[in-house]
């Protein structure tokens, strides 16, 4: 047997390894976290370069801009929904002259097994003008992200490498090729190029126009794109992108002919590629994991002689993933036979781990609230939004990362009286924090409450930048009145005063915060697994 | 050859390791494997299914498709019947007998077997009993592994092997085990 069996996100990071990667940075996210977590095993075993979680996206993209200042291949990886955060340096770094590769792995989530949304973010790529490279399997996830690294430096541009769930989490073999040594380092060379002043911002984006002609020369040319016409078949031809190639192959067999085929999977869209299909057939059927952007851009306004059949004719399903079954339809397929359909089955959504200390902070909190007419608990993203489902039914609010606190402070300054935000200790610290300063700044009567339970817990056990011994000392230095930091620890025994805690706090007519502090329970039976096993 | 699996649980329950020592078998037989994996919020005492494909070829797809899968393993018997329209017309069917309860509108347990036995091709296997008999509750897994190893196109040694190898850093008492586990469930 060679090669090894990855995560499609662990042949992303191995890929990055071998194309001379230097630095690595990342904030924690389903389904992109495998990356960081393989990266950062490989930089503790060997140290052969430098791998760290960051406060959010945006810190971690921004770390990755000045690894590139000094010459160095560099990596950064985040959740689609986590680019919307560093979307700020994102977009203005398409600008820049980008000196040692710079990499952004955005991991997609269509269908939302673990998501708030299933924005695509090849459209972010199209935005800012950027290269972005789409592996359908884990052998071209490794190979596109050494290609990617070669791009980026090629073109001075970042690229992005785009996935999803079902190729970050789904595992095959993966044989490795030649391993490239990392750049010395080598600063950028014209600081012009680094300094978006209007005055020179203005002349890159007049490169940038330049440049991205260049991108869809490359992207015309590349293997990674490749047409296939059957001159004798003009019915209809299929472009895929994605993991709707897989989806595709798994069924074209079955199909009379074989028909024209163009997949893409290297951005901007390869246009003559498109237009020699075209001329092949009359109608295209296009098969798109995510939103159909290849689509729209086929489609355009005006009328056209070509017929075109995908997303938003709804031939093919416009929301969730794509999958073996879901394809046939609009390729003239028959459902299959299977040996029995489903009847109704009780659904069984995630829950609260047994002993965890959000269940017995939201008794608290319900318990606490109970007086009171007209309050609001806002809550955030993390394992502690199951407290939306029975039996808690604690929370009313789950928007994005550190929205529970201005969200908070906005309904308590609209009126309702108490407005209590529930947050996590690691999303305090991605962007819940900035709203905290606001809230400290108007005095407004809210109260937060912070569950810390030591660690990110949702995307599987990753340490929180802050510990949890400082965060208090980090609200008392942000200038929260000391008579209103409170702590409580979220047990059973302690609910009666915990309930009392609350009540003061809710009372009080200016910004307060609890912290409701107990160690994640999975984290406490890994923690003792591992100390037994020593 | 082509051998499509759906794996189904509750998170927890360790579908994952089975999946795991199922792919590390197969690519010691020398098939390509494609396991499809459920993480993050899911995890969290939800319902989890995992695919699996084994074959001599290329494999594109990492999903199986409805009315293709040769065989459904579940560590939980409701949890079949979720996922039941993805077996081929002579699919057949491994599942534990114990259920899971952590829902307020679980079926009636006999219900749910009576259900299952209509299945041509179904072996309903007391997988917490005879883990208990080789040594440790928590192998109920490899009992189920045991029992679908007939059906399964990997060797059996091929099984063992990888449970020794996945097993193998937790120590030969461990390794031993699981795999009288394994054999239990095989008998």
């Amino acid at each position: 047997m060679s090669g090894k069996v990855l995560l499609g996100d662990e042949a992303i990071a191995l890929g990055a390894i071998h194309a001379g990667l230097s630095n690595a940075y990342g904030y924690p996210g389903t389904p992109s976290s495998e990356i960081m977590e393989y990266l950062l095993d490989c930089s503790k075993k060997t140290g052969d370069f430098h791998a760290a979680w960051c406060s959010n996206e945006k810190t971690a993209y921004e770390d990755a801009l000045g690894a590139s200042l000094a010459g160095k291949r560099t990596i950064v990886t985040m959740k689609h929904v986590g680019l919307n955060v560093a979307a700020d340096p994102f977009v203005n770094s398409a600008l820049l002259k980008i000196n040692g590769g710079l990499v952004l792995v955005v991991a997609d989530d269509p269908g939302m097994h673990s998501s708030q949304d299933e924005q695509d973010s090849r459209f972010y790529a199209d935005f800012a003008k950027i290269p972005c490279f789409e592996p359908v399997n884990q052998q071209e996830a490794y190979e596109m992200t050494k290609e990617a690294f070669e791009v980026s430096e090629k073109f001075n541009v970042p690229v992005m490498i785009r996935i999803v769930t079902r190729l970050a989490h789904s595992r095959a073999v993966v044989k490795s090729g030649e391993i490239r040594p990392q750049n010395k380092m080598k600063k950028a060379e014209d600081k012009n190029t680094w300094m978006l002043l209007p005055a020179l911002a203005r002349k890159q984006w007049v490169k940038l126009l330049a440049k991205y002609q260049e991108f869809a020369a490359y992207s015309e040319n590349s293997e990674f794109n490749p047409l296939a016409v059957n001159p004798d078949f003009r019915e209809f031809g299929v472009i895929t992108t994605g993991l709707g190639k897989n989806y595709y192959v798994e069924n074209s067999a079955e199909l009379a002919v074989n028909p024209s085929h163009l997949h893409i999977g290297t951005y901007p869209i390869p246009v003559d590629k498109i237009r020699r299909l075209a001329e092949s057939v009359d109608k295209i059927v296009i098969l798109e994991e995510g939103y159909p952007f290849v689509e729209s851009k086929l489609r355009g306004v005006l009328p056209q002689s070509i017929e075109i059949e995908g997303k938003l004719d709804e031939k093919v399903p416009p929301t969730g993933e794509l999958n073996p079954d879901n394809v046939r339809p609009v390729l003239g397929l028959e459902k299959k036979k299977t040996l029995a359909e489903v009847e109704e089955v009780p659904s069984r959504p995630p829950q609260l781990c047994q002993g965890c200390p959000h269940t017995d902070s939201y008794e608290a909190i319900n318990k606490a609230l109970e007086p009171y007419k007209e309050s609001v608990v806002t809550s955030d993203i993390g394992c502690y939004a199951l407290g939306a489902l029975p039996p808690h039914s604690a929370i009313e609010t789950i928007i994005c990362m550190g929205a529970s606190v201005g969200t908070a402070k906005g309904a308590a300054e609209a009126g309702l009286k108490p407005a209590v935000a529930v947050i996590g200790d690691s999303t305090f610290f991605h962007s819940g924090i900035n709203s905290l300063v606001d809230a400290i700044s108007a005095n407004t009567p809210m109260t937060l409450i912070i569950l810390d339970n030591w660690i990110v817990a949702m995307t599987g056990g990753q340490e929180t930048i802050v510990p949890s011994s400082r965060i208090e000392g980090v609200i008392k230095g942000l200038g929260v009145d000391t008579d209103h930091i409170r702590t409580i620890v979220p047990l059973k025994k302690n609910l009666e005063e915990n309930i009392k805690v609350l009540r003061e706090e809710f009372d009080h007519q200016g910004i307060s915060v609890v912290l409701s502090v107990r160690e994640c329970i999975e984290e406490t039976k890994r923690r003792m697994k591992k100390e037994k096993s020593k | 050859m082509r051998y499509d699996i759906i794996l189904a649980g509750v998170g927890g329950q360790g579908v994952l390791s089975l999946a795991a020592i199922i792919a590390t078998g197969a690519m010691k037989d020398g098939f390509q494997v494609r396991q499809s994996e459920v993480h993050g919020m899911a995890q969290r005492g939800g319902a989890v299914l995992a695919h699996m494909r084994i074959s001599d070829k290329e494999i594109s797809s990492d999903l199986v498709a409805k009315g293709t899968a040769s065989l459904i393993i579940s560590m939980e018997p409701l949890e079949v019947n979720r996922y039941v329209d993805f077996l081929a017309p002579d699919g057949a069917i491994v599942t534990a007998s114990e259920p899971f309860i952590n829902i307020s509108n679980y079926p009636e347990i006999e219900s749910v077997y009576d259900k299952l036995k209509k299945y041509p091709d179904i072996k309903i296997v007391e997988s917490a009993a005879l883990a208990k008999k080789a040594g440790s509750s928590r192998a109920t897994n490899m009992v189920i592994i045991g029992a679908a190893s007939g059906k399964l196109p990997v060797k059996t040694e091929s099984l063992k092997n990888a449970i020794a190898d996945i097993f193998g850093a937790k120590g030969q008492k461990i390794v031993d085990i699981n795999i009288k586990a394994f054999d239990l469930g095989a008998e």
